[in-house]
Formats: structure tokens, sequence, C-alpha cells
């Protein structure tokens, strides 16, 4: 048997990337708050693929029941993957810090704190892979989202801090950053369709990535360039844009 | 958003609607004026078109499995490569496929399709043991052959027009070997071919790929393709990597010459009369499909694909005049695909029925609506129909003509108000 730990998994993405992995056979534990509602999708994946599901709930805000929720995983898990993400409403996080503190707590906090027990496991078992999906929003701060963008963007550091202290330790991090993906979380805004993902090719890029242990994923592969271009726009320019 | 099906034309203006589960569903059925469920759009005209579209796609889980009987219960938004994933490496195939995997299983029943082995196995509706079917006031109600039976019969070809598909219960048949033995036999002219298909109607599947657009003794030379699954038990199936067609082709690409060349390079492939060879699934089933968007050759302004069946006893003449009139035209068409046909199934409007149907894929441009309304005129003359799934242009008057079961399908609609509330571009143009 063979666990992979996927975290937020009532996500679109993390839905997708859960077939995708039970179709190349791991079993798995589905991680959520009321994860009782994936059920039915727990039987998909037991009826496609005649893989393990397990249901686990969890809240990643919940800091002080981190430790035991990884206690209680039987198996240890080979590798986890963690498409939690909460996008917010930026207006409203201006006026209201509780807004605020949400978005950067659960992008950010809570995984860490989660995340820091299980690398720690890793880390003494000297195997594990450990995949966070983070966001091409976090590589520069726009007035649209800068609250979802900067906790992304800590959260891509502490990923790329985790990759330089696991590499001795043979444990391998990914970070994830998608550009648009026609998910829930951007179910009412208009997206361009060219640089648009469905959820299936992006677990189909994190699949792939992952086992040829890459450092860090764009998808679509073209938000990469996307992305060169918006770092490298100058500030004085930058500042004025709307985009 | 703008919204298109497989033929790339038309384009229509179209809000999409998208639900949870079924309570969702209901509300929008409820709040929407007039809709249409829409799978992954694969048909080719404008069947799953309208102002409103409820996209069933999504809506894509396995419930269950029942090893012993091969019975597969999932909702209606489940592709057959899904299917194929998960099954063929068990040892189980769909009882009946269309020349695509990329549809869904709501939209195989809606379009009642069928496959190389329709002169054995019927339709798609002969391997569905059940379905659920969400009607114009949120009621859901199973229809099979035993209950709800008129319902049955009405939406399996029904288009979608007798209201959402939810999830069904389909039939799988044993397979031990991914392969298929495969005989292709070249012909040099009609009678041949048909000769050939009534020598292998004992065969599981047959198919011809006729070359439309040879002239005089030549016309109807083909290559006819039957094949049986083999006995090997290598099931280790992987789909296909694909080749992507990333962009529309200029319009000119496909002209009479283009088409000429690849009918030649084709025909001229198979070197003897009759060759055997395994091919696998994919290549045997969906040879298209390993090349994603294929549709793009035809450029931009989209294509369309003509077909049409003739009852056994006019097939002959039948053919011959439309492949005379094709031919004459220099209208190129790529892809021609022929093939003999068993009984007609007792759904209202289901396609097929006893004889030879004929596929051709045309790219839009001018002059080819006038072609096609010419061929009308002489598949109505020869008794014949033409496939919804496939259309995008014809009229009322000849659609009318080629189903005698419209006016029964018509009343059902009307008994039970679904012609109030689902409708597409298509069923407003043909009159259901």
């Amino acid at each position: 048997m063979s666990y992979v730990l996927i975290l937020g998994a009532k996500s679109d993405i993390a839905k997708a990337v859960a077939r995708k992995y039970a179709e190349n056979g791991y079993d798995l534990y589905l991680v959520a708050r009321n994860s009782n509602e994936l059920e039915a999708f727990a039987q998909d994946i037991t009826v496609r693929s005649q893989k393990a599901v397990k249901l686990i709930d969890l809240d990643i805000l919940d800091y002080d029941s981190h430790q035991s929720f990884y206690d209680q995983l039987k198996e240890k898990p080979l590798g986890v993957i963690s498409a939690i993400g909460y996008l917010g409403e930026q207006e409203k996080a201006q006026a209201d810090f509780n807004e605020a503190k949400k978005i950067i707590d659960t992008n950010y906090t809570g995984i860490v704190s989660l995340f820091n027990i299980i690398a720690n496991d890793f880390e003494k078992r000297k195997s594990g892979f450990i995949v966070g999906i983070s966001s091409v929003a976090g590589d520069r701060g726009r007035k649209s989202n800068y609250l979802y963008g900067s906790a992304k963007a800590a959260f891509t550091a502490y990923l790329s801090g985790l990759r330089n202290r696991l590499y001795d330790a043979q444990v391998h991090v990914m970070t994830v950053k998608p550009g648009f993906v026609a998910t829930k979380m951007t179910a009412d805004m208009d997206l361009q369709e060219k640089l648009t993902a469905q959820p299936d090719e992006v677990a189909e890029d994190i699949y792939k990535a992952q086992q040829k242990n890459k450092n860090v994923l764009y998808t679509k592969w073209v938000w990469r360039w996307v992305m060169l271009i918006i770092r490298n726009t100058p500030e004085f320019q930058f500042k004025k844009m709307s985009i | 958003m703008s919204l298109k099906s497989w033929g790339g034309y038309p384009i229509s203006k179209s809000i999409e609607f998208k639900f949870e589960n079924n309570d969702s569903l209901k509300s929008i059925i409820l709040e929407q004026e007039s809709v249409i469920a829409r799978g992954n759009g694969r048909s080719y005209g404008d069947s799953a078109l309208s102002n409103n579209i409820i996209n069933a796609k999504p809506h894509d889980h396995f419930i269950s499995f029942n090893e012993e009987q091969g019975l597969l219960h999932v909702q209606s938004g489940v592709l057959l490569s899904d299917i194929l994933n998960s099954f063929v490496p068990r040892g189980w195939f769909l009882k009946v496929t269309p020349g695509t995997k990329l549809i869904t299983v709501g939209g195989a029943i809606a379009s009642d399709v069928h496959g190389k082995n329709h002169h054995i196995a019927g339709c798609f509706s002969e391997s569905v043991e059940s379905f659920r079917l969400m009607l114009p006031d949120g009621q859901i109600v199973e229809c099979s052959k035993l209950e709800n039976t008129e319902l049955f019969k009405a939406s399996c070809g029904g288009m979608g027009l007798t209201g959402v598909i939810l999830d069904a219960t389909i039939q799988l048949k044993r397979i031990n070997s991914q392969y298929i033995n495969q005989t292709t036999i070249k012909t040099k002219n009609l009678k041949e071919t048909f000769d050939t298909f009534e020598k292998y109607k004992s065969s599981e599947y047959s198919v011809a790929w006729i070359d439309c657009l040879a002239t005089n003794d030549d016309i109807g030379k083909s290559l006819v393709m039957a094949g049986e699954f083999g006995n090997d038990g290598k099931l280790g199936y992987k789909s296909k990597k694909k080749l992507t067609i990333p962009f529309n082709f200029p319009s000119f690409s496909l002209n009479k010459w283009t088409v000429k060349i690849f009918n030649w390079l084709y025909y001229g492939k198979v070197k003897n009369t009759t060759s055997k060879q395994p091919v696998d699934i994919d290549s045997f089933f969906y040879p298209l499909d390993s090349i994603g968007d294929w549709n793009k050759i035809y450029g931009k302004n989209g294509f369309t694909q003509y077909q049409f069946i003739l009852p056994m006893a006019s097939s002959y003449d039948g053919l011959i005049e439309i492949l005379q009139t094709i031919s004459k035209s220099g209208k190129g068409s790529f892809l021609a695909v022929l093939k003999l046909y068993g009984k007609a199934n007792d759904n209202y409007i289901s396609f097929p029925m006893e004889g030879y149907s004929l596929a051709l894929d045309f790219k839009i441009e001018k002059g080819l609506f006038d072609l096609l309304d010419e061929l009308d005129q002489i598949v109505v003359k020869y008794k014949g129909r033409i496939y919804l799934a496939k259309d995008v242009r014809v009229s009322k008057a000849i659609f009318e003509q080629g189903y005698p079961n419209i006016d029964k399908f018509r009343e059902l609609r009307k008994t039970y108000k679904m012609n109030d509330k689902f409708n597409s571009l298509q069923s407003k143009r043909v009159g259901i």
C-alpha cells in the first residue's frame, strides 16, 4: 500500500490530482473540512481505480489539531500535496482585517503549521515528496489580489527554503504555480481561454513534474513566460498598470 | 460565452449553467425559459447549442460496478474514454461504441450512437439497462425497457429534448485482448463493396472508407475493414499519446486535390486485395482521437458531416446517384465512411435502419449547402434519413420525411411539457 496525502481535497484541482494519482496506482488520504461531503467522490475513485481512499477531517486553521491529525495516520504517506487555498475578497480584506487574516492564515500560516510536522517526519525517514500548490499571484503583488498574492508569495518562499533544507534528506519539494484554472474558485471571473487550464490538465502536469522531481512548475507552461514579463516590468511602470 | 460544437459551425452566444446536485439542476430547469443539456460538445452541429446550456460534463462520478454482471453505474458526464481507461485493463469493453471515445454517456444515450458493430449489436441503447431522467418539472424518473418505456424510447436518440439524463447503468462486455484482428479488403467498385459487407456480415465489426471522388466504373471503390477481438489475454491498455493541431489551418488547405492525394495515398497504402493485421483498440475504433482537435484542419469556418442512411432495397441505386452527384460537384470529402447496418430499434427518432449509411465530411464553404440540399432530395427519394447528431442545416421537410415516428415524439413532448423547456437550435430548426 502506498498513500498520498491530499490536503484541501474538495477543491477542483485536488480532485483531479486525486484521480490522477489513483489512476497511477496510489492509495489516497483525502483531507478536508467535513470530508464526508467527499463520499461520492471517494466511491468514484474506488470504482475507477480499485484503490483505497480514506476521508479525514481537518481544519487547517485549527493549528493545535495538526499534530494529532498526523499522528493518527497509521500508515504514513509517501508524499503530500496541498491544494489548500482561499482567494477571499481583496476589497473586503482591505477594510476588514478578519478577512485579510483569513486569507493569510489559510494560504500560509495553516499550511506552515502542518507542513512543518510532515517535513520533520519525512526528514527523519529520509523519504517522501512534498508538493505545495502556490500561485502565479505570488510572483508579484497586484492591486486586484495582493493579499492573496502576498500570502502565496510567503508560501512560495517557504517551499523554496524547505526544498533547500530537505535536499540532503532526499525529500523532494515541488512548488506549483498555476495561472488561471477553470474551477469553482474562479467561476465568477472572466478568464482568457488560451491562458486557462482545466483542472485535469493541471493534475496531469503536477503528476508528471512530481515524478520527475521538478522544482518549480508553472501550469499552463505559458505562465512561466507571462510571469517573466510581469516580474521584469519596471516598478515605475508597473505601479500605474491595471492587470 | 460563445459556444460551438465539433463542426465549429455555427457559433452561438450561450449562457452556461453548471449544477452541483439534483436540487441545483432542478432550480436551473425551473427558472430558465428554455435549456438544453450538453456533454462534451462532440455532436457536429447544433444539437447541443442553445441560448441556455446545461453543462453536464462535470457531473462525472463513477457510482458502482457489478463485477458478476458487468453492469456499470455512472453519472451522465462520464466520458467513454474514462470507462475504457478503467475497464479495458480489467477485461471489459463497451458493447457499442461510436468512432470517438470523447463523448459522454449522456450524449451517447441522447444521440443513441452506434458503431462498427451495428449490424450485430445495434445502438448504444441496447447496452443501457436504465437511466434517470429529470423532467421539465424537476421530477426524476427511472427509465428502462421495462419501466417508463415510452420515456426510454423517446430519450434514447431524443437529442436531449426529453430532459436531462442524470446517470445510467450500462452493460459492458467481456474481452480477452486489447487487440482486434483486422482484415482489410480492397474493393474496386460499389458492387464489390456491398458484396464484401455481405460476406463479412458475421464479423463482429465492419466499416469501409470509400473514395468519394472516384468516377465512372470506379464509383464506390473502398477499403472495407472487418474485425474481431483477439483472445491473447493482452489487456495492457494505455490511451495513446495525442498529436495536437495547434491552430486552424488556412481554409484553402483542403481542396479537391489534397483530398485526391490523401485518398490515393490511403487507398494505395494497402497493397493486396486482402490483408490481415492485429490493431489495438485506439487505432481500430478511434483513429482520429489520437489527433487532438483534428477539426481544425477544416479551417476557422468549420465543417459539417453529412450522414444519411438508405433502406437496404434502395441503398445501391441511391448511393450511386449520391456519389455521382458529389463527384460531379468536385467538393472533396476528406473522410467518407460507409457501413452496413442491422435492424432498426423501436426508439422514436433513432437514426439507424437496416441498410447502408454514408458519412461525409465537408468544410463549410460557398455552395456547400446547395450541394447538400441536392443530396437531401436524393436521400428522401430513396426513403432515407439524416443523422441529427451530425446535422447542422437540414430542413424541417426533409427531416420529417425520414422519421415516421416524429409525431409520436412531438406528442410525448407536449404531454410532458418538454417542448416548452428543452430546445436546441436544431430542434427549433427542424420543428421537433
